[in-house]
């Protein structure tokens, strides 16, 4: 099971709930001018983010087999879209489909001769966790010891909405609107040294 | 005070999940085949390739199965210390000899020599994979039903072999004894 997947949940989550106190701050604290520039600021900084994210998802292209066979694209694109799923134990961040290790391509080769002996993905997947354990499986599956994991995350986001929300409450309460009262105008004005245009009641 | 309890709880808990986190070997991973019987093989012998060998044999015996290989860098630091515990014949190695070119193994075993009682050739990786092996050195402990007791992943270590794998096969003889 991978807690890097945690992690970088977490992160993720860090960064959206800086972010987003940071755009509250902008809101409540600021006069209109700083605050439509900061917005800008904060909303260019959030694309920027999401584009970061979106960028570290590379594409991953079909191999040739390592050895001389003629090559079948049927079972080749079984065996690119399997070994996607499946880790390689060598470099843990890398996939089957992608790494160049040795016992990855051993791996890709097992893969390739059980898709021409006509086994299924499941039977091909059982075959892996039975000898290299659930560690193989870029998709963990649900189950009681994953459900961290899985919804994790989840439930993480809603402590935070909760948190946000009760943080915004609370100062939308301490800001509470308190009318000027006339003789506290008059000593405005006095100090400030600008005759009212407009009285208002 | 109390504003700041909250935030530090989750600062030590943190810290405790990390510090947790960094004593671990990611590359550890806990084999599914602990417990489980260890899977058959039918190798060539290393030395007499027109002799063969299988893990069925080993029944009734405790033994060592050792993954290696003489271009894996880290068996050659396991290495003296093989060779120190089969002299003490507590446990029979026998050695898997993983993905290498025989004369290759055969000039390593020459330089360095045999802790073995015999190695077999697994040449295309194959029995590897059954094994779930996915960096040499690994080394199976194997019971007298054949079923995998321990597995180290990595070199045997003085500490492994004395905490672990000697109490292990001391305690699995004495059942066998029985």
């Amino acid at each position: 099971m991978s807690s890097l997947q945690i992690w970088f949940s977490l992160c993720v989550f860090g960064v959206l709930c800086v972010t987003a106190v940071g755009l509250l701050e902008i809101l409540t604290k600021t006069t209109e001018t700083q605050r439509s520039q900061r917005l800008h600021r904060g909303v260019l900084l959030l694309a920027v983010l999401l584009l970061l994210s979106v960028g570290s998802v590379a594409s991953a292209q079909i191999r040739q087999p390592e050895s001389n066979e003629p090559v079948d694209p049927v079972v080749e694109q079984r065996l690119t879209k399997l070994s996607q799923e499946l880790r390689c134990l060598v470099c843990q961040n890398e996939t089957l489909a992608d790494s160049r290790a040795d016992l990855a391509e051993d791996l890709r080769r097992e893969i390739r001769e059980q898709i021409r002996a006509g086994k299924s993905d499941q039977e091909i997947i059982d075959f892996l966790t039975q000898r290299y354990g659930e560690f193989i499986l870029y998709r963990p599956p649900v189950k009681p010891k994953t459900y961290l994991l899985w919804f994790g995350p989840f439930v993480l986001l809603l402590l935070g909405l909760v948190i946000l929300f009760s943080y915004v409450r609370r100062r939308r309460d301490l800001i509470s609107d308190q009318p000027l009262s006339n003789a506290d105008r008059r000593r405005a004005e006095e100090l400030l040294g600008t005759a009212s245009r407009k009285e208002t009641a | 005070m109390g504003r700041y309890l909250i935030p530090l709880v989750l600062f030590i808990v943190l810290v405790v999940f990390l510090a947790i986190g960094l004593g671990r070997d990611p590359h550890e991973v806990p084999s599914p085949l602990i417990n489980k019987p260890a899977p058959a093989f039918h190798l060539a012998e290393l030395k007499d390739p027109s002799k063969s060998f299988s893990a069925e044999e080993m029944r009734g015996r405790v033994w060592l199965l050792n993954v290696w290989a003489s271009w894996c860098v880290s068996c050659r630091d396991e290495h003296p210390l093989l060779l120190e515990y089969a002299r003490t014949g507590v446990i029979p190695i026998y050695g898997l000899n993983y993905k290498d070119r025989p004369e290759d193994a055969l000039a390593w075993l020459g330089e360095l020599g045999d802790p073995y009682v015999l190695s077999v050739s697994d040449l295309d990786g194959r029995v590897a994979i059954d094994y779930g092996v996915y960096g040499a050195p690994e080394t199976y402990l194997i019971d007298q039903q054949g079923v995998i007791r321990f597995k180290q992943i990595g070199p045997v270590t003085p500490d492994v072999w004395t905490k672990t794998i000697l109490p292990l096969a001391q305690e699995l003889n004495r059942q066998g004894s029985r």
